[in-house]
């Protein structure tokens, strides 16, 4: 049951994998045994019903929820109960649900806390190339985060993390709560960091914005992955969205 | 005019060291959301140090390298208690870290002694500043011109490395959201480490400027530690320019207080700082706090059951023991078993607010001290027989957990924390300052029991029925529909609130309730004693029933009383070591970090283990 209905793996080197991971929240079991991998180079999207587990997911591959059964690989390496400090200069990118951006600082600090310095074999992004990619945040710099709008704020949490010069992003579901004008600006600068050779995995409860970016789309209920293959596979058996996704 | 001015200096002066100290409090406060109550001990520290460095390095400069190098040295000091006791109860509920920073409290206060012996020490002046300047006719020391233009410089410094450093932005947003840091690639752990180094540098740093002023003795830790807490709190926690503005608001008043109103110098700060709360509940220039943010430590509470069987034979054969305390015809058990039980239905009392209602009390003594001042007043004043006093003492005491609960549950966690430490002190400074009608530092003496209870077993009897009666009746209140509606407010507020339950109110209801049983336990403790003292009333003393409860194991039901029995049983044997504050600190800290289920959890536990191994042994 828990075994993926298309257990095909991406092309290429492995990013991210998961194995049988289990995680909790005090007693509540959320994950279990959830397996999924993300390709280098790929846009994977998690889909799921409110409450499946996707946040949970992301949070455990962050360490900021620790499994407690299960293996978290990224590049290769063993990172499950590591800091999750560690785990961010690894070059994994988080950007939460909630923003989390310091309301209290301004851009430009914001853009501080997240400054990494560069690894080899990842863009090394300078506030410069930041602001070009997101023109709204340039001219807000000066501002404090809680003066700026919902887009704007979401738009911050993702150059705050690319300040870290990750390998991988983790967006727990970047459209939710903005506007579709922004929603469309989104999914463009998604498409433009995989065209700069980031990998992302990103959270989703809306299939039409998945389907913008995604090249390949993992579903989880209850907090096991019930299928995992293309976009053009998922297509190909409406019963699966049907009974795991709400249209 | 030329006196107005004089005082005004005076007390821009004295805001430099409050001022340091307070912001150190504060900056640790913001960050690691931990209230250090040892900040005090390195103010102390920054004093000791100071005087020895000041001994050994000659001259103008080597005076002003000292007070530099004795920051430095109780922040590497302040590095060391971060790792060893902070680190592993950062995650911890409040009072957890409390307990933990009480107890570096008593092994500073100790080592200190050691090192530097039990005289007060005068501080150096400094040289080429012996003198004094004359402003408009007042003498002002030149001393306290260099404070009252270096204390500047340190706040603006301290701001400079906040607000436009790398690491400044770092801890303004730990400040707000750590985690998200953290999972930003900034390792925390040394985050923490760094601001509590320039905390208790800050700290060292005021007590070292204050020595030419007022040297160093071994109560500077507690003496500071109110103040600190009034200008932190006044100021708002994490906020700097609060702190500075708070300071000189404080040491001003505090210097005029001292001119026109003598009597009343220690209650106006806290007059001041209840009506800053009233008006502004996060103080002047303080943010938000969200409250219940802390972890609960070990695993979740159990929930309470009646005792078995059991437990009722082992609680009724321990009551049969100590009803017949009295047939060993031994004065001196006679008394101290009416001490100890005393002592136990006033940490029963504080263990209900604290593990029922979820609310941390540091001014517990203020109904104890309080129902003990209703008592001895009555009986000195309206000659009240022992017997009405004894019925008042309660009431008094809960009439006053009525006016300070209503305004302490304005506030949550640590304010309300602080609150009701500063109506604590409050009660303490009346009893201290209002001479004529509390006999100040003397008390109040002579105040015996009526004829027919002279008897020390005859009282013996009457202070175990008392207590064991109020112990009784606390644990029927936790039993009761209102402990679970008082528990469900503490487990969370807003769901208790969608089922109907007015939390403030019960909240309301059960401080009044454990203020009224330590006014009773209070008013027992005049009639054993036959005198009351400002000491029933101070920080102390509220510290020694949190430490007790603690110990005695919060999540548990019983933990008030036992803790106090045993406390209070081996603290007569303990106060015979010269360095017991050493040991009983030591002591605390490794509860909180090994054995956070304190005597009832533990022993529950091992119990437990024991019998689980019998059935398994029985199952083969
Ligand atoms: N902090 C938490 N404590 C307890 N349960 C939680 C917590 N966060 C989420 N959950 C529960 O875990 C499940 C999965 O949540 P989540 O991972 O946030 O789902 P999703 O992101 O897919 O909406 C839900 O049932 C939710 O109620
Ligand atoms: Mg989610």
């Amino acid at each position: 049951m828990a075994a993926p209905s298309s257990p095909r793996k991406p092309r290429g080197p492995m990013m991210l994998e998961l194995e049988s991971v289990d995680s909790y929240y005090g007693k509540a079991q959320v994950l279990s045994d959830l397996s999924l991998t993300v390709g280098a180079g790929q846009v994977v999207a998690l889909l799921g019903r409110n409450g499946a587990g996707k946040t949970t997911t992301l949070k455990s591959v962050m360490q900021l929820v620790r499994p407690r059964a299960g293996r978290v690989t990224f590049r290769g390496q063993d990172i499950t109960r590591l800091p999750s400090y560690k785990v961010a200069r690894m070059g994994l990118g988080y950007v939460p649900e909630e923003r989390r951006i310091f309301t209290d600082l301004t851009v430009l600090e914001n853009l501080e806390v997240g400054r990494q310095p560069a690894r080899d074999g990842s863009v090394a992004w300078t506030q410069g190339m930041l602001f070009d990619l997101f023109p709204n945040l340039a001219e807000r710099r000066h501002n404090r985060g809680k003066a700026l709008s919902g887009g704007e704020q979401q738009m911050l949490t993702i150059a705050r993390s690319l300040m870290g010069n990750p390998a991988l992003i983790l967006l727990d579901e970047p459209s939710e709560g903005i506007a579709p004008v922004i929603v469309e600006q989104m999914a463009r600068i998604i498409l433009q960091l995989k065209t700069e050779g980031l990998t992302v995995l990103l959270s989703e409860q809306n299939l039409h914005f998945a389907q913008a970016v995604a090249d390949a789309v993992v579903i989880i209920e209850h907090g096991s992955a019930k299928f995992a293959g293309s976009l053009a596979e998922l297509k190909a058996q409406p019963e699966i969205r049907d009974a795991y996704l709400s249209v | 005019m030329g006196l107005f001015i004089a005082q005004l200096l005076t007390g821009l002066a004295n805001a430099g060291a409050l001022f340091m100290v307070a912001s150190g409090l504060s900056l640790i406060f913001g960050v690691t959301r931990v209230v250090n109550f040892a900040h005090g001990s390195f103010y102390m520290l920054g004093a000791y140090v100071g005087y020895t460095l000041m001994q050994v390095l000659p001259g103008a400069v080597g005076f002003w390298g000292a007070i530099l190098l004795a920051g430095l040295i109780v922040g590497l000091i302040g590095i060391i208690v971060e790792i060893c006791v902070l680190r592993p109860v950062y995650s911890a509920p409040e009072l957890f870290q409390l307990v933990a920073t009480f107890g570096v409290i008593l092994v500073i206060q100790d080592l200190t002694l050691m090192i530097w012996g039990p005289t007060d020490l005068l501080g150096p002046r400094a040289p080429g500043l012996k003198g004094v300047v004359r402003i408009m006719g007042e003498p002002v020391p030149q001393y306290d011109i260099a404070l009252i233009v270096i204390t500047p410089f340190v706040a603006l410094a301290l701001w400079y490395l906040i607000a436009r450093t790398r690491v400044g932005t770092l801890v303004r947003a730990a400040t707000q959201d750590r985690e998200m840091v953290g999972a930003l690639g900034v390792n925390q752990a040394w985050l923490f480490t760094g601001v509590f180094f320039l905390g208790c540098a800050l700290a060292g740093l005021g007590g070292a400027l204050q020595l030419p002023k007022g040297g160093a003795d071994l109560l500077m830790d507690f003496s500071i530690l109110a103040s600190v807490f009034v200008v932190v709190v006044i100021g708002g926690m994490g906020s700097l320019p609060g702190a500075y503005l708070a300071a000189v608001i404080i040491s001003v008043l505090n210097v005029f207080g001292v001119t026109y109103l003598p009597q009343s110098t220690l209650v106006l700060m806290f007059v001041v700082m209840v009506i800053v709360l009233m008006v502004r509940p996060f103080g002047l220039l303080g943010r938000e706090e969200v409250a219940g943010e802390h972890g609960q430590v070990g695993e979740p509470e159990r929930p309470i059951r009646p005792a078995g069987t059991g437990v009722r034979l082992l609680v009724a054969f321990l009551l049969a023991l100590l009803a017949s305390v009295p047939l060993l015809g031994s004065n001196f058990y006679n008394v101290l078993i009416t001490d100890i039980l005393i002592f136990c239905l006033f940490a029963a009392s504080l263990h209900f607010l604290l593990g029922q209602g979820g609310l941390v009390s540091f001014g517990h003594a203020a109904f104890f001290g309080g129902g003990a001042y209703v008592a001895a007043l009555l009986v000195t004043y309206a000659g009240t027989p022992m017997e009405l006093a004894l019925l008042l003492a309660p009431l008094g005491a809960g009439l006053a957990a009525i006016v300070i609960g209503w305004v302490c549950l304005r506030s949550t966690g640590v304010y309300f924390a602080m609150l009701t430490l500063a109506f604590g002190q409050l009660l303490w400074s009346l009893a201290f300052q209002w001479g004529d009608i509390t006999g100040g530092d003397d008390g109040l003496v002579n105040i015996w029991p009526s004829d027919w209870a002279s008897d020390n077993v005859v009282f013996f009897y009457l202070a175990l029925v008392l207590c064991v009666g109020g112990i009784l009746l606390l644990r029927h209140a936790a039993h009761a529909p209102f402990g679970y509606a008082l528990r469900a407010a503490r487990d969370s507020a807003r769901q208790a609130e969608a089922t109907g339950i007015n939390t403030r109110h019960v909240q309301w209801v059960a401080f009044t309730f454990a203020g009224t049983m330590a006014g009773l336990a209070g008013g027992l403790f005049v009639f054993s004693k036959g005198s009351v003292f400002p000491n029933e009333l101070e920080i102390a003393r509220s510290f020694d029933a949190l430490i007790v409860v603690f110990l005695g194991g919060v999540k548990t039901l019983s933990g008030g009383w036992v803790g106090g029995a045993f406390f209070e049983s081996v603290k007569d044997v303990l106060t015979r070591f010269e360095y017991w504050r050493l040991a009983l600190g030591l002591l605390i800290i490794f509860v909180v970090i090994v054995a956070p289920d304190g005597i009832v959890g533990s022993l529950r536990k091992l119990g437990e283990r024991l019998g689980w191994l019998r059935g398994e042994r029985e199952l083969r």
